[in-house]
């Protein structure tokens, strides 16, 4: 837990500088919202205001408020980033992300299945195994070129360099296609939590539900990208 | 979207504010009256009118779609008070944190086997750097960020630093 020693004598928190009132001893904010912290309390206040914070913060233990206070300044941060989709559009990025390594992972592991079974079968086979990869590898590296159009940035989800394996080439049958925009993935999601009731708020269930409707959008063969419209 | 007559039945949000439902309603065409909890919700979490203030800033085409978002987050923040959505979202990323290590593995092995084959393997780099830089750019460009990754959730929850394999729960 963030120690805060903003005492009211010393340094109000964030949170009551930012509502210009004076930090009390008792100030439920002042253990999570820092002074040296202003932009986390300015954006959780924005998007949820301080009076929902404090009801939501004093139904709680104690021990559970740090937690909260952080996935609060996450969801608002990620709100105020993108209005509309806020966190959700973090979920179908993932939900995207995952679909792909499965996929990527069920070829490789295909590919892998064959070597096991050629063993001791001429090398002319295997490679030509390789050579094709390669060639469909390039094709993708064509396919993405001509797709995808962003700028900018260069790190990867997670740090960098776990990512740069992600696209490897047994990604050839990835396909993005010009009329498939990020928008309409958004949607598929959204009509997916319209569409669940009330029972896949857990990960695990929020997961499954998820995926079977992307599964069900990929049946047909179509894919909608990453890239925004 | 609900085509809430405000003429005959107030939407739910009116109905809860004990307001006059009035033609301009805008939470109107979002909260249809047989919805009282998707309103109810929201109020809870976000409030009228911070809710109010974020759909006016926002173009009518994109309402719907931030509404629904929104619903869905309030709903996952009143059946878990402390992380809401969140949760979801560092299990999805424990998710492909793992699958990326278990596709690497399988690559790796692939390589074995081309090299116990006696093959000169074609140096793939190129294609993987292009897709997986693609990749984050795009990462980056969707979430606004000047770097990808932008979007991790950067607070490991206090009570899984035990259990969460890698550690880290998926630190920027």
């Amino acid at each position: 837990m963030s120690s805060s020693s903003s005492l009211s004598s010393n340094s109000p928190c964030a949170a009551c500088k930012f509502l210009r009132r004076k930090c009390q001893p008792e100030c439920v904010f002042a253990p999570y919202f820092p002074p040296d912290q202003p932009q986390k309390f300015a954006n959780v206040h924005k998007v949820f205001g301080a009076s929902n914070v404090t009801k939501l913060l004093n139904e709680l233990q104690p021990h559970q408020r740090e937690d909260a206070v952080n996935s609060l300044a996450y969801e608002a941060d990620m709100r105020l980033r993108d209005p509309v989709y806020g966190c959700v559009g973090v979920i179908s990025l993932l939900q995207h992300q995952l679909r792909q390594l499965q996929m990527d992972l069920s070829c490789a592991k295909s590919e892998l299945s064959k070597y096991q079974n050629l063993g001791g079968i001429a090398s002319t086979a295997t490679h030509g195994l390789l050579a094709a990869a390669a060639a469909a590898a390039a094709t993708t590296a064509h396919h993405h070129q001509q797709f995808n159009f962003m700028t900018g940035g260069g790190g990867g989800g997670g740090g960098g360099g776990g990512r740069d394996h992600h696209h490897h080439l047994y990604h050839h049958h990835q396909f993005f296609p010009r009329d498939q925009p990020q928008q309409q993935q958004h949607q598929h999601m959204i009509r997916a939590f319209e569409g669940h009731g009330s029972n896949n708020f857990d990960a695990s269930g929020l997961l499954i539900g998820q995926l079977s409707q992307f599964q069900a959008a990929g049946a047909d063969g179509r894919r909608t990208p990453v890239d925004p419209s | 979207m609900a085509s809430s007559s405000c003429y005959n039945s107030p939407c739910a949000a009116c109905k809860f504010l004990r307001r006059k439902c009035l033609p301009g309603c805008i939470f109107a065409p979002y909260f249809p009256p047989e919805e009282p909890h998707k309103f109810a919700n929201v109020h809870k979490i976000f409030g009228a009118s911070n809710v109010t203030k974020l759909l006016n800033d926002l173009l009518p085409h994109q309402r719907e779609d931030a509404v629904s978002t929104l619903a869905y987050e309030a709903e996952a923040r009143v059946r878990d008070p402390v992380y809401g959505c969140v949760s979801a979202i560092t299990f999805l990323q424990r998710q492909v944190e793992r699958l990326q290590k278990e596709l690497d593995d399988a690559n790796a092995d692939l390589l074995r086997y081309a090299s116990c084959n006696d093959v000169s393997a074609p140096p793939f780099i190129g294609p993987q750097e292009i897709g997986s830089s693609l990749h984050n750019m795009t990462l980056s460009r969707r979430m606004g960020y000047d770097h990808g990754g932008g979007y991790h959730f950067p607070y490991p929850p206090s009570s899984w630093n035990d259990q969460n394999p890698s550690g880290g729960g998926g630190n920027i």
